[in-house]
């Protein structure tokens, strides 16, 4: 189902959490919400949720205004970071919960819940587990089922906190994977929260980054990576390097000198450059480049992180080269960036 | 370190490398031994002086089964409406926030710390047909104070704060996450509380109950003031014990205790077994 907060914000004792946010999602997406912690991402969740009320704006589930159900009317499915199970109850009682406390005609019968709770169960990969109790379980697998009751009631939307925040790194590649392959075969409309932007760039279709109860930018994880459109942004996700520079007849200058990039349609004065470590070309003569002294080279992975210190104040930046470049040797390096971005400076 | 295949029956657990094991063990041997163990078999040795048949005749005469009767019987329902009003004092006390809680929480206290006699003076003559409470409910032919009515509201005035002090901190670790995802997944509120709290706090209320009930059984002190302490009606068995010493009977006494003693162990035996059971299941 289509879900549409509309001008939401939402304070908590006069302290604001969300100043107006406004977020389309799609029917069938699977979208997170990215920032580190405090940027309000949780308390966007638990406002679709109806875990909080908004302070002022509405919530749509498709055409009804959500806001004013309670959270039991709203069938959304929720997952806690550290699952919430109910210790007393089996893991089949568990995903049969949300059906058992139904009335009336909506509320199936003993025979068709353990059905339905033994189906889901296949489907988290947690078949023959019926019988046992949420502390004889892993950590993994009692995210699983936790995921398992949410979507028994065959929710609205399903809402993520952190589902695998409290994971070893190992278990959590394993259940993100898994997690796009449930999504991608039951089609639920399906909210994440996230502070890991490696998680969220590989699982979601569309990113939300957020900072300081705004949000930032809303985009695939291409959009968001490749053309990030605030400092935050591409100081947040992934590598950056940033430079104070300034922008002079649609050049753009370090202290004196020009280096050799263009910005016509940049505003003069001073500004912030942004570039991506791994994205620079490397130059020999340097007319119109950035060189620096190299200040420390550290080895990382497959390849060479290079710090430089720039110009006279010596603002320092870093680079990637590959690990048998014979400039890491070099006690002085001049590059050009091959991707950047000019942002005013604040 | 390599760990030992698991053995079936009953092993030492191997202690940790922090010294200490050997000296409180055999610290709590020690004291155990001194404080319960020799005074307990001392109870025993004593009864056993007075041979089966005069045991059994002790053991099965009217007035010692009355009282027997009386005392378990006053126990089991003060505990049992502790458990219920306990809850709900716990309840507010942990989940709501008004003027003078922690005052109130202070008092749930009181019960432990005021001598017991003073109890049962001050709630004698509060349900004495011409007191306050007694003088409302003689009319509608309620009779409290002189009757087992009257034990068993000294018994839950005595018995309140066990099961408030036992509920308490297990109901300040209830996460507040699974009472929302209760919520999200359709529960109202009475469900929540019926199929996902009460539940959780079972074995702490369980607890409670033992505690309470045990202490009930045992009272004495408020008791004999608000009872009346007629033989077969309102005579509870630690009084009857107290005029078999003054009679200079201390066989006869011993009996009662003994008797007491085995049937307090078994019940509380059972509580223990049902936790253990649960706590293995639920973790």
């Amino acid at each position: 189902m289509e879900v549409r907060v509309a001008n939401v914000r939402k304070e908590f004792e006069r302290f604001p959490a969300l100043h107006d946010v406004s977020l389309d999602i799609k029917s069938g997406e699977l979208i997170a919400l990215l920032g580190p912690s405090g940027s309000g991402k949780t308390t966007l969740l638990r406002l679709i949720a109806g875990l909080e009320r908004p302070t002022k704006g509405r919530i749509f589930f498709g055409e009804e205004d959500a806001s004013q159900k309670s959270i039991q009317e709203r069938n959304v499915g929720f997952v806690f970071q550290h699952y919430a199970l109910f210790r007393h109850m089996t893991v089949a009682d568990n995903i049969g919960f949300g059906l058992k406390v139904r009335h009336g005609p909506s509320r199936p019968s003993a025979q068709e819940i353990r059905r339905r709770a033994s189906e889901l169960l296949d489907l988290v990969q947690l078949s023959g587990l019926e019988k046992r109790y949420p502390a004889q379980l892993s950590g993994g697998q009692r995210q699983r089922v936790a995921l398992a009751r949410a979507m028994a009631i065959e929710p609205a939307v399903l809402l993520l906190d952190e589902p695998f925040g409290a994971l070893d790194a190992q278990v959590r590649r394993e259940l993100r994977r898994w997690l796009r392959d449930i999504h991608d075969a039951t089609g639920h409309t399906t909210v994440f929260v996230t502070h890991d932007q490696e998680e969220a760039l590989e699982l979601a279709d569309r990113v939300v980054v957020m900072s300081q109860g705004s949000i930032e930018q809303v985009g695939t994880a291409d959009e968001i990576y490749d053309t990030p459109n605030s400092p935050f942004v591409y100081g947040f996700i992934g590598e950056s390097s940033a430079l104070p520079v300034k922008v002079e007849d649609g050049q753009v200058w370090i202290a004196d000198r020009p280096i050799g990039l263009s910005a016509p349609q940049a505003p003069r004065g001073e500004a912030t450059l942004f570039f991506r470590p791994h994205d620079v070309d490397l130059v020999d003569e340097c007319n119109g480049c950035i060189a620096g002294t190299v200040a420390a080279s550290r080895r990382v992975a497959g390849t060479r992180r290079v710090e430089l210190e720039i110009g006279g104040d010596r603002q320092r930046v870093e680079i990637e080269l590959p690990v048998d470049h014979p400039a890491a040797q070099k006690s002085r390096v001049a590059f050009r960036p091959r991707r950047w971005k000019l942002f005013p400076a604040a | 370190m390599t760990t030992a295949p698991a053995k079936a029956g009953w092993r030492f657990r191997q202690p940790s490398v922090i010294p200490g094991f050997g000296l409180t063990l055999g610290f709590s041997l020690a004291y155990l031994t001194l404080i319960i163990l020799i005074p307990l078999s001392g109870l025993i040795w004593r009864s056993a002086a007075l041979g089966w048949a005069d045991f059994w005749a002790i053991a099965t005469d009217r007035r010692t089964v009355n009282a027997l009767e009386i005392s378990f019987g006053t126990a089991f329902i003060a505990a049992s409406v502790n458990v219920v009003f306990g809850t709900i004092v716990a309840w507010v006390l942990v989940r709501y926030n008004f003027p003078g809680r922690r005052i109130v929480d202070a008092m749930v206290d009181l019960p432990f710390a005021l001598p017991t006699a003073v109890a049962g003076i001050a709630l004698t003559t509060l349900y004495a047909p011409n007191g306050w409470l007694g003088s409302l409910l003689a009319p509608l032919g309620i009779k409290v104070a002189y009757t087992p009515l009257g034990i068993v509201i000294a018994l839950i005035f005595i018995g309140l704060p066990f099961v408030v002090r036992t509920v308490q901190p297990i109901m300040e670790e209830i996460d507040k996450e699974v009472e929302e995802v209760a919520a999200t997944l359709g529960a109202n509120r009475f469900q929540t509380i019926a199929r996902v709290l009460l539940p959780g706090l079972a074995p702490a209320i369980v607890t409670g109950f033992a505690l309470a009930f045990a202490r009930g059984v045992g009272e004495y002190g408020s008791v004999i003031f608000i009872a009346g302490n007629l033989p077969y009606k309102s005579e509870i068995a630690p009084l009857l014990i107290v005029i078999r010493l003054e009679e200079y009977n201390y066989a006869a006494a011993t009996a009662i205790a003994a008797i007491m003693l085995a049937l307090s162990f078994v019940m509380l035996l059972v509580i223990n077994l049902v936790q253990t059971w649960s706590r293995k299941r639920y973790g």
